[in-house]
């Protein structure tokens, strides 16, 4: 087969100067390897966001109490009655009965208290909640049950341990049937959550929403056991704070309505609260923030590639010149047995094209070593060097990288053509040699 | 035939057994400014079978005819008649495949391709023939036979002797079956032994059909041809028949074959 043969021909000629024709595969090589992992690592990092806002799910509409800046809470005027700010039980009755695209409405009180069994404590989350929080945030019970509606009613001291809040509090025992302390009130365990990862922030922080230290109770009985006015600790400080709810999750039926919804929200909560003591989080906004966040990354990643490639190319091209310069003898040869100008091109087009996509394909070999790389550093410097380890962001710990099939394919295709349009102006004057001038050519 | 016949051959397309022939050709350099006359109205016919051998001192023209007959380089006036063809007025890729096709080119230092074989120097030829010549590769076989290096197919041209080179270079020069053999010092760097067997291996093919032109300025290369055109100035002084009998018998001629 003529493609074969010129194939081998161009690698062989190649040979000639295995040294420096392995240089500038390198050069090729290094550009194509870049591409692909740099596009990898863009794309797990934009994989672990995107599924951390799809855990918090597309068609929902998150509602969270903030704290407001201290001058502007609500009751200022009685220092003695601490701050009230937040959601209210109002907000989440007005928003179930006057938006009519939500299909369902969640609210949720969540504070952090200590959860204790026996000499067993963790710094827990108490996440005050209805039975419908389980099935809408994707808990999955892994045994025992959920708190149910009959918790409500009853206003039952039940609590459901999240899967790390269960371990710790019971290394060895099974517990459930057991109780733990929350304050002052025991309750019985319920319900142990299966494990689950971290979803994304939402409402203003920077980290990752963790779902360890929860433990879950009904929001009825927070409201008689614990109550709204809460003692929180900050800074060494006591502070009385009164927030109703801290969450309302509304669900919006259908996916397109989800923009207007959160419109209507914004627009609801704003006439009944004087000061912004709330945010409002869409996840499907997020989701299309990450969507263009990403699309811009790639282009930059591609850009820097595109560099990388063109350095390849301009070293490509150096070797080929030289090496047309080096075998002007045989141009000549082959001119006067008959090749024409045509055919000389084509032979040195394909050596570069040997050339740069040699570099090609080591290149996407080294593309897929992408993952074992990023696992061995990784290793490598929580062994090494746990200080550096405990200061990286969690983004950059748990970052796996995805390659990306286009990327394989763009890297090598873009490394071929490179060879093709740096190799054009070498094999031209190759072909342009005067045959007399060229067979003359010690 | 009588010399003066080949001096001034008859205008127009030449006759049938002619092979090649070049008519008033002339070829004008500008060096400088000044023009040089390197080819000035030169006619000679090349028949079927002929053995021609072009002396001259250097800068007689004889490199400059022999590039014009080579298909390397046009002529500035005049015609030049290969396979019936007039092909001064070619252009560039058409020469090259009239040189891949019609031509087989034996040059002073062998002029083999380093990073190939034996048997693929001798193929090189081929791969520029459109359309592809059937039998390739059993040809290339069979001509590395005839010049006797059947057992050095595999070799690069660096581990093979000057003589065994030309030998290559002479096989690569009959592989595509030429109308006309051009051969350009063909023995320069050799030693005389192997200049004898070489220029036995041409007589040999002209015996067996052979159109073969060589340049050369040794006296004793040149009397192995059939007519000795001699070029000065630019201009044919003579051409000189030789005879035959004071030739050395030559071998191989029955395992050649005919053109």
């Amino acid at each position: 087969m003529k493609f074969l043969q010129q194939l081998r021909l161009g690698f062989r000629s190649l040979m000639l100067h295995k040294l420096r024709s392995a240089l500038a595969v390198l050069g090729i090589l290094i550009g194509v390897t870049a591409v692909i992992w740099l596009v990898a690592m863009g794309e797990g990092v934009s994989y672990q966001a995107q599924q951390q806002i799809k855990d918090l799910g597309a068609t929902s509409i998150i509602v969270r109490s903030i704290k407001p800046a201290e001058e502007s809470s609500r009751s200022d005027s009685n220092a003695r009655m601490g701050i009230s700010y937040g959601l209210l039980r109002e907000d989440f009755e007005r928003i179930i009965t006057n938006v009519p695209t939500i299909g369902r409405a969640v609210p949720m009180r969540e504070i952090s208290r200590e959860v204790r069994h026996r000499e067993q404590f963790i710094d827990g989350m108490v996440i005050a909640c209805t039975p419908e929080y389980f099935g809408m945030n994707r808990l999955k019970i892994a045994r025992g049950r959920a708190i149910s509606a009959v918790d409500m009613t009853s206003y039952a001291n039940v609590v459901v341990l999240a899967h790390e809040a269960a371990v710790k509090l019971f290394p060895i025992e099974d517990p459930l049937g057991r109780a733990v302390q929350i304050g002052q009130e025991f309750y019985v365990i319920v319900g142990v959550a299966a494990e689950r990862s971290a979803a994304a922030a939402i409402g203003g922080s920077l980290d990752a929403r963790q779902y360890d230290r929860d433990v879950y109770i009904p929001l009825t009985t927070f409201r008689v056991r614990i109550g709204d006015r809460v003692f929180t600790s900050r800074a060494g400080s006591f502070q009385l704070e009164t927030v109703e709810l801290t969450q309302i999750t509304a669900i919006v039926d259908d996916m397109k309505e989800v923009d207007s919804t959160a419109d209507i929200i914004r627009v609801l909560l704003q006439r009944y609260h004087k000061v912004v003591d709330y945010a409002i989080v869409v996840p499907k906004e997020l989701l299309e923030q990450a969507e263009t966040m990403r699309a811009m990354f790639n282009v930059l990643l591609l850009l820097i590639a595109g560099i990388s490639l063109l350095v390849g190319g301009i070293g490509i091209m150096n070797i080929m010149l030289a090496t047309v310069t080096e075998r002007t003898r045989e141009i000549g040869i082959r001119r006067a047995l008959g090749a024409t100008k045509g055919e000389i091109v084509q032979q040195f087009l394909w050596e570069t094209v040997v050339l740069s996509g040699t570099g090609g394909l080591l290149g996407v070999l080294f593309g897929f070593l992408c993952g074992p790389t990023v696992n061995a550093v990784r290793f490598a410097v929580r062994t090494s060097l746990p200080e550096v380890w405990a200061a990286l962001p969690p983004n950059i710990r748990n970052l796996e990288p995805r390659l990306a099939p286009w990327s394989i394919i763009a890297a090598f295709a873009i490394s071929v053509g490179v060879g093709i349009v740096f190799g054009i102006y070498p094999a031209r004057r190759a072909a342009n040699m005067d045959p007399i001038e060229a067979l003359r050519h010690e | 035939m009588p010399p003066q016949q080949a001096l001034t051959p008859s205008a127009g397309p030449p006759p049938r057994d002619v092979v090649a022939a070049i008519r008033g050709v002339s070829k004008v350099y500008s060096l400088g400014g000044h023009e040089v006359k390197a080819l000035d109205n030169v006619s000679i016919d090349f028949r079927q079978g002929d053995y021609v051998a072009i002396m001259g001192s250097s800068g007689s023209g004889k490199s400059t005819l022999l590039n014009v007959l080579g298909c390397l380089d046009r002529p500035t006036t005049g015609q030049y008649y290969l396979a019936g063809q007039d092909v001064a007025v070619m252009d560039d890729e058409t020469l090259s495949r009239i040189r891949g096709r019609y031509l087989g080119f034996i040059f002073q230092s062998y002029n083999l391709i380093q990073q190939l074989s034996v048997v693929e120097n001798i193929e090189v030829p081929l791969s520029y023939q459109r359309p592809p010549m059937p039998g390739g590769r059993e040809r290339c076989l069979k001509l590395a036979e005839l010049v006797g290096l059947s057992k050095r197919l595999g070799h690069r041209p660096t581990e093979l002797s000057g003589g065994q080179q030309q030998r290559v270079a002479i096989a690569r020069a009959l592989v595509n079956n030429p109308h006309v053999i051009l051969a350009d010092e063909p023995t320069g760097n050799l030693d005389t032994a192997t200049s004898h067997e070489i220029m036995d291996l041409l007589d040999a093919l002209n015996k067996a059909g052979r159109t073969i032109v060589m340049v050369t300025h040794e006296n004793d290369i040149a009397q192995r041809a059939r007519r000795i055109v001699r070029l000065r100035d630019g201009r044919i002084e003579s051409v000189a028949e030789v005879r035959r009998e004071l030739l050395p018998a030559a071998g191989l001629t029955s395992s050649v074959e005919p053109g």
